[in-house]
């Protein structure tokens, strides 16, 4: 059963149970500090260890050795003294370091000396005509339900889309038995070129052997069809076709579920509801958060480990994870921070994670026709409004994003922005000629995930109230 | 570089773009000068309430000038600014408040103010069917409202812009000094110079009055709300409370939005507030109480917006006392937002025309002697 | 759209869906056990009512939102099934709390 937190302080506050965060956590208890791990999902993992204490997928192979590795990360979790809660939803964080968590129906406040955020990514929204329809999902969410529920797909299936983790997609779910028909490859001709010169780090790089036989293994299976540069999704109620142009030619094939992905992007919110600045990132054309070298943000006690910090892959993750929480134990227990790895090795270990990190980046950056799109292509999904509207309202003066709301509720629906506040800031740049820093992202409050009316009327009342009742 | 304009609005709140909007009706050329962007700040982040309801009483004449312009805001601005008029209920929890809702209805009326109508339990149900059964009534002002505050904000802007105003938005007016009769600011390396200054900047409005020698007894507060996600139609009037601090209002989209004044902890500088949940609980237990129907609902953002309030909770509006061709237009306190229109109209007059026919004597800088402060 | 590995070994669990019974596995979301299983699990917007059927599976599109138990718009997605419970696909604005 889920359970409060037992304490009201803690030395060091955890969120998010991925592979920065569980390292985190594990090295922060080690060094003796009160440690608590807080985290949405029902198990740890986060997204690229997903459901790894309770997969029903035995056969290990099919899910690959990069997967398991992260058991061994649960493993010193649990052997240490940290306190985990999981379905814990964090809905607040400020600038004091106050928490407010959701657990079980009931929200209750802990204060930190320390926070670091492992909120990881989310995929890049994927912003195609009929991509609201039933059948469209992304890729990671398949591979969320092979990992957690050994599901694959079993009708007409279409992957469409580029990097590294469509193609770990296609090997696992051949490996399952699902069904994948057609694979389309969306990475523009253009960008094999530009990520040329960076190819040497690449091929030193424990993810060019590795990537090289999954693609071949997947294409041994499947017809792929390269060079795509357009993609549309179509059907009445739910998605019956896929259409896409590759070379000079159009094909239209029938399809009851296509599988988006074009790359991930730092998962924000929680972090910029907490004050935290951010920049737009020109390579991997996403915010990022400014931090120094050992994840400290801009709000003095919050750290940011993991793909939030920039996106850098599982390995690099869980080096920035312990350099973290290392950072954290130098200041509130120096004497403990003997027991741990050096700074040293920690950052030459980050060093070796991310190399061929650049290559990746720029071979997979997204082609604009898929991150900004035109017309009546559904932009926000929650408040179900178009780039045609975004448009007309630049058109009558709506500059930013925190303006357009007013013109459009684009972002106001309860995904805040997740899904829409790229695309809504590039369109934005676009279409007035600024860069997407000058346009800005929406302005993130808390709560960051709903919560009901009756669960915050349950907080206990603050001191003020309750003086004032004694005084009337 | 200095440009010679008629007039230098500084902020670009609902306040500083409507008298920007009424120089510019009344052949003024204006520069409107916005540290950030018109609408950033409470103008364009509260709760759009558009009410006459129990406002203090030296406020009322500007008040209903301000109703008038409101219900032709169309012809103005050519946007309907999502003004929708059901109006707002003051909701008695017991029969002790409803005593002093009479009294205070009697008192308006002796005044000649008929705009807010006592109403007994039957009525009130009648007008908000989901209240607690246990409310015996109240005062209904009916041609109250609400209306969308940013899409408002903006509207003035976009209209003073098109009729000649200068707008210059994203860098602070700064060096602000008076010289032969001109008021001198400096936007960035620009210098605007102007016979006429409006200090219309808020919760910056109190630094600049005391820089010009005209402190005032002002603080910044920044009031919270949240909204919940979209559900059906149960209400139309804007619902406030006479003994808690409690407004209540649901959109034509289905959202609700929940204010009252409870505050969050501004960081001005940083153009940032830190909630305070435990005060938000706190309307939410109200809301829980009266409203038994949203008890499940789902509260999607909570926010605040950093804004200007007077010791005794009323405006500074009109001239300086000290220096010809300033003008103080702030310091709303919490319900400055019906008012804009009407303000901009009643200071364009002040400044072309040197008076006006609606009465705002009660709400000059003068009342601030400095033995007051 | 989707279905089971063979490999999967995991118990059942019943759920009910808009009344109906459903057999999902214990540790599935509620989101997973709906599209392994062949109801019509689409939600109608709240905005157009257009059909939406879970886009992400991680917590963050909200299409997957669901009535559990007589809660209201609960990310199916982040919540495991559990014996009997009573899942309602969420049609068009919803009444409050459902």
């Amino acid at each position: 059963m889920t359970m409060a937190p037992k304490r009201e302080t803690y030395d060091v506050v955890v969120i998010g149970a991925g592979p920065a965060g569980l390292a985190a956590a594990a090295t922060s208890a080690e060094a003796g500090l009160s440690t608590l791990l807080l985290d949405e999902n029902i198990g740890p993992g986060g997204q690229v260890f997903r459901a790894i204490a309770s997969t029903p997928v035995t056969e290990r192979d099919q899910l690959g050795a990069d997967y398991w590795a992260g058991a061994d990360l649960v493993q010193a979790l649990r052997a240490s003294d940290a306190e985990i809660i999981h379905r814990a939803t964090v809905w607040s964080l400020d600038r004091n370091l106050e928490i407010a968590v959701s657990v079980g129906g009931a929200s209750a406040f802990v204060k930190a000396q320390r926070v670091i955020l492992a909120t990881g990514a989310l995929e890049r929204p994927f912003p195609i005509s009929g991509w609201t329809l039933p059948g469209v999902m992304t890729a990671g969410a398949a591979q969320t339900m092979l990992k957690s529920s050994a599901l694959v797909p079993d009708g007409r299936t279409v992957i469409a889309g580029q990097g590294p983790l469509l193609w770990l997609l296609a090997a696992q779910i051949l490996r399952l038995g699902g069904r994948i028909d057609r694979i389309l490859d969306t990475t523009a001709r253009s960008n094999y070129f530009a990520a040329l010169p960076h190819a040497f780090a690449f091929l030193t790089s424990p993810y060019f052997a590795k990537g090289l036989s999954m693609m071949r293994e997947v294409k041994a299976k499947v017809q792929v069809v390269s060079g795509v540069t357009e993609l549309s999704a179509s059907g009445d109620g739910r998605l019956t076709n896929v259409s896409y142009v590759a070379g000079s030619k159009r094909e239209t094939i029938p399809a009851d579920l296509l599988l988006l992905h074009q790359g991930v992007v730092p998962n924000v919110n929680l972090a910029m509801a907490a004050g935290i600045e951010h920049r737009w990132d020109e390579l991997q054309l996403c915010w990022s958060p400014v931090l120094d070298a050992s994840g400290n943000s801009t709000v003095a006690g919050i750290a940011i480990a993991g793909d939030g910090a920039g996106i850098g892959g599982a390995m690099a993750a869980v080096v920035r994870g312990r350099i973290a929480a290392r950072a954290a134990v130098e200041v509130l227990a120096p004497a403990a921070a003997a027991k741990l790895a050096p700074m040293a090795t920690l950052r030459a270990d980050l060093a070796k994670a991310e190399r061929g990190r650049v290559f990746l980046d720029t071979l997979f950056r997204p082609a604009p026709q898929f991150r900004i799109p035109a017309g009546d292509t559904i932009v926000c999904r929650c408040e179900e409004v178009t780039a045609k509207d975004i448009l007309d309202a630049v058109a009558i003066g709506a500059t930013g994003p925190n303006q357009l709301k007013a013109y459009r509720r684009t972002g106001m629906g309860p995904c805040q922005g997740r899904l829409c506040g790229l695309t809504v800031t590039e369109l934005m740049a676009q279409a007035r000629a600024k860069t997407p820093q000058e346009i800005g992202y929406y302005r993130l409050r808390a709560p960051v995930k709903p919560i009901t009316l009756a669960e915050l009327a349950a907080i206990p009342k603050s001191e003020a109230d309750v003086k004032a009742v004694v005084r009337g | 570089m200095t440009r010679n304009v008629d007039a230098i609005v500084i902020g670009g709140g609902i306040h500083g773009c409507s008298t920007a909007l009424h120089l510019c009706l009344a052949g003024m050329k204006p520069v409107l000068i916005e540290k950030d962007y018109a609408g950033r700040h409470a103008s364009g982040v509260n709760a759009g309430g558009v009410r006459q309801l129990a406002r203090h009483i030296p406020e009322i004449p500007l008040s209903i000038r301000s109703m008038g312009i409101w219900e032709k805001i169309t012809d103005l601005l050519d946007d309907d600014c999502s003004f929708e008029s059901y109006g707002q209920v003051l909701v008695a929890e017991n029969e002790e408040e409803l005593a002093v809702c009479r009294a205070r209805v009697a008192e308006l009326n002796a005044l000649g103010f008929t705009h807010e109508e006592l109403i007994d339990a039957t009525e009130l149900r009648r007008l908000v069917p989901a209240v607690a059964e246990t409310c015996p009534g109240g005062v209904v002002s009916r041609r109250d409202g609400a209306a969308n505050p940013a899409q408002t904000t903006s509207a003035f802007r976009r209209k003073a812009e098109q009729l000649g105003a200068t707008v210059r938005e994203g860098v602070a007016a700064s060096n602000i000094r008076h010289s032969a009769g001109l008021w001198y600011v400096d936007v960035g390396t620009e210098s605007y110079a102007a016979p006429v200054l409006v200090n219309a900047a808020g919760a910056w409005a109190g630094t600049i009055a005391a820089a010009l020698g005209e402190p005032v007894p002002v603080e910044t507060v920044a009031p919270m709300l949240m909204i919940t996600s979209r559900v059906p139609h149960f209400i139309d009037p804007v619902v406030i409370l006479r003994g808690r601090k409690l407004s209540f209002k649901q959109f034509t989209n289905g959202t609700v939005l929940i204010g009252g004044g409870h505050l969050a902890r501004p960081y001005q500088d940083r153009n940032e507030t830190v909630l305070d949940w435990k005060s938000l609980a706190t309307s939410a237990r109200t809301v829980f109480e009266l409203f038994p129907v949203m008890r499940d609902a789902t509260i999607m953002r909570a926010w605040a917006g950093i804004e200007a309030k007077m010791k005794d909770d009323i405006p500074v509006f009109g001239p300086s006392t000290r220096h010809k061709g300033l003008y103080h237009q702030f310091g709303f306190s919490l319900h400055g937002f019906q008012l804009g229109p009407g303000a901009g109209a009643v200071m364009a007059e002040l400044i072309v025309n040197g008076g006006t026919q609606t009465r705002v004597s009660g709400l000059g800088i003068d009342r601030f002697h400095p033995s007051t402060l | 759209m989707f279905r089971r590995s063979e490999q999967d070994k995991r118990p059942p669990v019943q759920i009910f869906v808009d009344g109906v019974a459903v057999a999902a596995r214990q540790g599935d979301t509620v989101s997973a056990a709906l599209l392994a299983s062949s109801c019509d699990a689409r939600r109608s917007t709240a905005v157009s009512g257009a059909p939406r059927l879970p886009y992400c599976m991680m917590g963050v599109c909200f299409d997957c939102l669901v009535t559990i138990d007589g809660v209201g718009n609960r990310q199916g997605c982040l919540v495991p099934v559990a014996e009997g419970m009573q899942v309602e696909i969420q049609k068009g604005k919803r009444e409050i709390g459902k």
